[in-house]
């Protein structure tokens, strides 16, 4: 496949000098400090999960990382190969390489999902005319079904649907970094399977890192983790690594963290 | 009273006009009738947000001769049409009808053509709501009339293109009769040069028994030119009347449609698409009459407002003792584009009796923030997500339309004004 050799081409690229940097991110929501220092680093292929009790700040760290206005950086860095990732506006860190699983994806009437990342290849001077192709190709890896394609992007489609749907995103949009915000909640099992699968196989063949923010354990039954971070507070309490997450299953944030 | 600022509206004029006896018996009355009328003011609620207090009638005159010219018309795109009417400054110009429409016994002619004409005139319109419908009925040219006899289902639409190509006042008046069991749908094109007219177009149509009728407004006039624009229809007994408005041109632009769902079982629809620019402004005025029981109707208007144009909503639906089991539905969506831009949505509800369903629903925001970041986060241009939002947004409006060529019509409008602001935001850019 064409394909394959192209990624395994950027891989060994991106394996020399490639990273997703974060370095003591403060995040503020309407003016109440919700991040208060987060240090990450991330290499291509590398799967980190972020763990944590609700409102720990999960989901702040996922939006902010995209930039959507509501969430305020009032200190510290992101960059993606050095590029400094907050000084440019959400389509700008998308074209670099950063991509958001959304926990709850956003339906937008009357606008399909091939106008859209038909305009984000067109915007990044690729190639338009396989968007399609490449669509079908990722619906039919994950089990989405063709004729959903044609909705407007996320009305009426079930949890699973949707998430089904942000994967294939993921893989028509090649990208380098992907923050999955929760992507395993109210999944089924088959479609957590297809989802995660997926998802690794990208870590594998295609050197995607990843940031997986999730509650449950189950997610890492296919992706395997290399790191597991627990925040809680704000900030980033405890790494270690996959083993981390039985102990936590065991012992439950509370005692983990040693409160 | 409004007389004293109708010095260029002078009872000659109204004398000169051409037509039938009746015709001018009716234009002497409206004519003398003008005297009691009062002028629309902004402080009645029915004018509330309106720009009728700038509108200047004492330097207004009538347009009161037929013009000799036909220009150019915009019509290439019917691919087929039943009849093909042009009224040019409010005064027939030209009428085709095709051979299948002619052969079903379609009629469409000057009113005074028929012997029976005076009966379709103010058949739904007994009395004029306001100043515009006086003029129209006092300064009007000989109206047209179509009339599609029973049982008869025309497929291809009836296309009347409105030109305007004057300074003065115009009023157009198109009266259509569907009998029982009969089907048509007519496509209204609204053109006008740059020319400061303005025009107040009455439309007047009845629905017989189980008859559909379809009308399509394509308002694109110049944008100089003003329009206070009044459409009623009576829809009988298990009949279905719906009006769709693209609403594109024109500088103060004010269009009431009024269903009146007299018989049990009727329908009603209205679906409004407009997109104001500049310093457009919008104003539409609706009017449900649910009258008798078991009638239904259905009401959705979507706009979109850039630059400092603005737009007005102000719609009642209103349910008569009578009308049991009525269901209406009433919704207003606007987008505000720019911080200059303003719209205005009222929407209102009347029941008088309680085995109804209805609901009404009205909303005036920014684009959605998550939709444009979800866009966005996908890597898609920021301006570029707003279209599609935008393009998506009258989606709705444009597919729902019954005739494909005003939907493309529609289309090729909106993405024209989208064309505009992408190129303006591009420019403040540099």
């Amino acid at each position: 496949m064409v394909g394959v050799n192209r990624w395994r081409k950027r891989g060994d690229r991106d394996m020399t000098n490639s990273s997703l940097v974060i370095k003591n991110l403060h995040v503020s929501v309407s003016g109440k400090p919700i991040l208060k220092g987060i240090n990450l680093e991330i290499l291509p292929g590398e799967v980190h999960v972020v763990m944590g009790p609700n409102g720990s700040g999960k989901s702040t760290l996922s939006y902010a990382l995209m930039g959507h206005p509501e969430y305020e950086v009032t200190e510290g860095e992101v960059t993606l190969d050095g590029k400094d990732m907050l000084a440019l506006p959400s389509w700008q860190r998308a074209q670099a390489g950063l991509f958001l699983c959304l926990q709850h994806p956003i339906e937008v009437p009357g606008v399909t999902l091939e106008s859209v990342l038909t305009e984000s290849a067109r915007a990044a001077g690729r190639e338009t005319s396989t968007i399609k192709k490449q669509m079908l190709e990722e619906a039919e890896s994950i089990g989405f079904e063709e004729k959903l394609l044609e909705r407007p992007m996320n009305v009426d489609l079930s949890g699973g649907e949707k998430k089904r749907n942000e994967t294939l995103q993921l893989g028509v949009l090649s990208a380098r970094y992907a923050v999955l915000d929760e992507i395993d909640s109210g999944l089924d099992v088959d479609a957590l399977a297809a989802v995660s699968q997926r998802i690794q196989g990208f870590t594998h063949d295609q050197n995607l890192g990843v940031l997986a923010i999730t509650h449950f354990s189950r997610l890492l039954e296919v992706l395997e983790p290399d790191k597991i971070h627990i925040l809680n507070d704000g900030c980033i309490q405890l790494t270690g690594g996959p083993e981390l997450v039985n102990q936590l299953e065991e012992e439950g944030y509370q005692v983990l963290l040693g409160n | 009273m409004a007389s004293s600022n109708l010095e260029g509206f002078t009872a000659d004029i109204s004398k000169s006009l051409s037509g039938p006896e009746w015709l001018s018996e009716i234009r002497n009355k409206a004519y003398s009738d003008l005297d009691q009328v009062e002028a629309p003011d902004t402080e009645e609620e029915v004018w509330r947000y309106s720009r009728v207090n700038e509108l200047k009638l004492s330097e207004l005159t009538p347009n009161s001769k037929r013009p000799e010219n036909l220009t150019s018309l915009p019509i290439d795109r019917f691919s087929s049409s039943s009849a093909t009417v042009v009224l040019q400054d409010g005064w027939i110009s030209d009428i085709t009808i095709e051979k299948e429409a002619e052969e079903a016994g379609v009629i469409i002619c000057p009113v005074g053509d028929l012997e029976d004409g005076a009966k379709y005139f103010g058949a739904v319109l007994e009395k004029p709501v306001d100043l515009f419908g006086y003029l129209n009925r006092a300064f009007g040219p000989e109206p047209l009339v179509v009339v599609v006899p029973q049982g008869t289902v025309i497929k291809d639409p009836i296309v009347i293109v409105s030109l305007t190509d004057t300074n003065e006042a115009v009023f157009p008046r198109i009266m259509v009769h569907c009998e029982d069991n009969s089907e048509v749908k007519v496509v209204e094109i609204q053109t006008s040069s740059n020319a400061e007219a303005v025009i107040s177009p009455v439309l007047e149509v009845t629905v017989g028994r189980a008859a559909r009728y379809s009308h399509c407004v394509v308002q694109n006039l110049g944008a100089e030119t003003w329009q206070f624009a009044h459409q009623v229809v009576d829809a009988g007994k298990d009949a279905s009347a719906e009006f769709y408005i693209a609403g594109i041109g024109g500088e103060y632009v004010r269009t009431r449609t009024d269903c009146r769902l007299t018989g049990r079982g009727a329908f009603s629809r209205i679906n409004a698409a407009y997109f104001g620019e500049d310093d457009q402004t919008m104003d539409f005025r609706t009017f449900q009459d649910h009258i008798s029981s078991d009638t239904t109707s259905d009401l959705l208007f979507k706009g979109a407002l850039a630059d400092s144009s603005r737009s007005i909503y102000s719609g009642l639906t209103k349910i008569r003792p009578e009308a049991s089991r009525t269901r209406a539905n009433q919704t207003n969506r606007n987008i505000k584009l720019d911080p200059e831009a303003w719209a205005e949505s009222i929407p209102n509800l009347e029941i008088e009796n309680n085995d109804v369903v209805c609901s009404h629903a009205s909303t005036v925001s920014p684009v959605d923030e998550d939709e444009l970041f979800y866009i966005e986060s996908r890597g898609v241009p920021t301006s570029v997500a707003e279209r599609l939002i935008l393009e998506g947004f009258f989606n709705e409006i444009i597919s729902s339309f019954p005739v494909q060529e005003v939907s493309a019509i529609l289309q090729e409008a909106i993405v024209g004004k989208l064309d505009r602001r992408t190129l303006n935001q591009s420019e403040q850019q540099l």
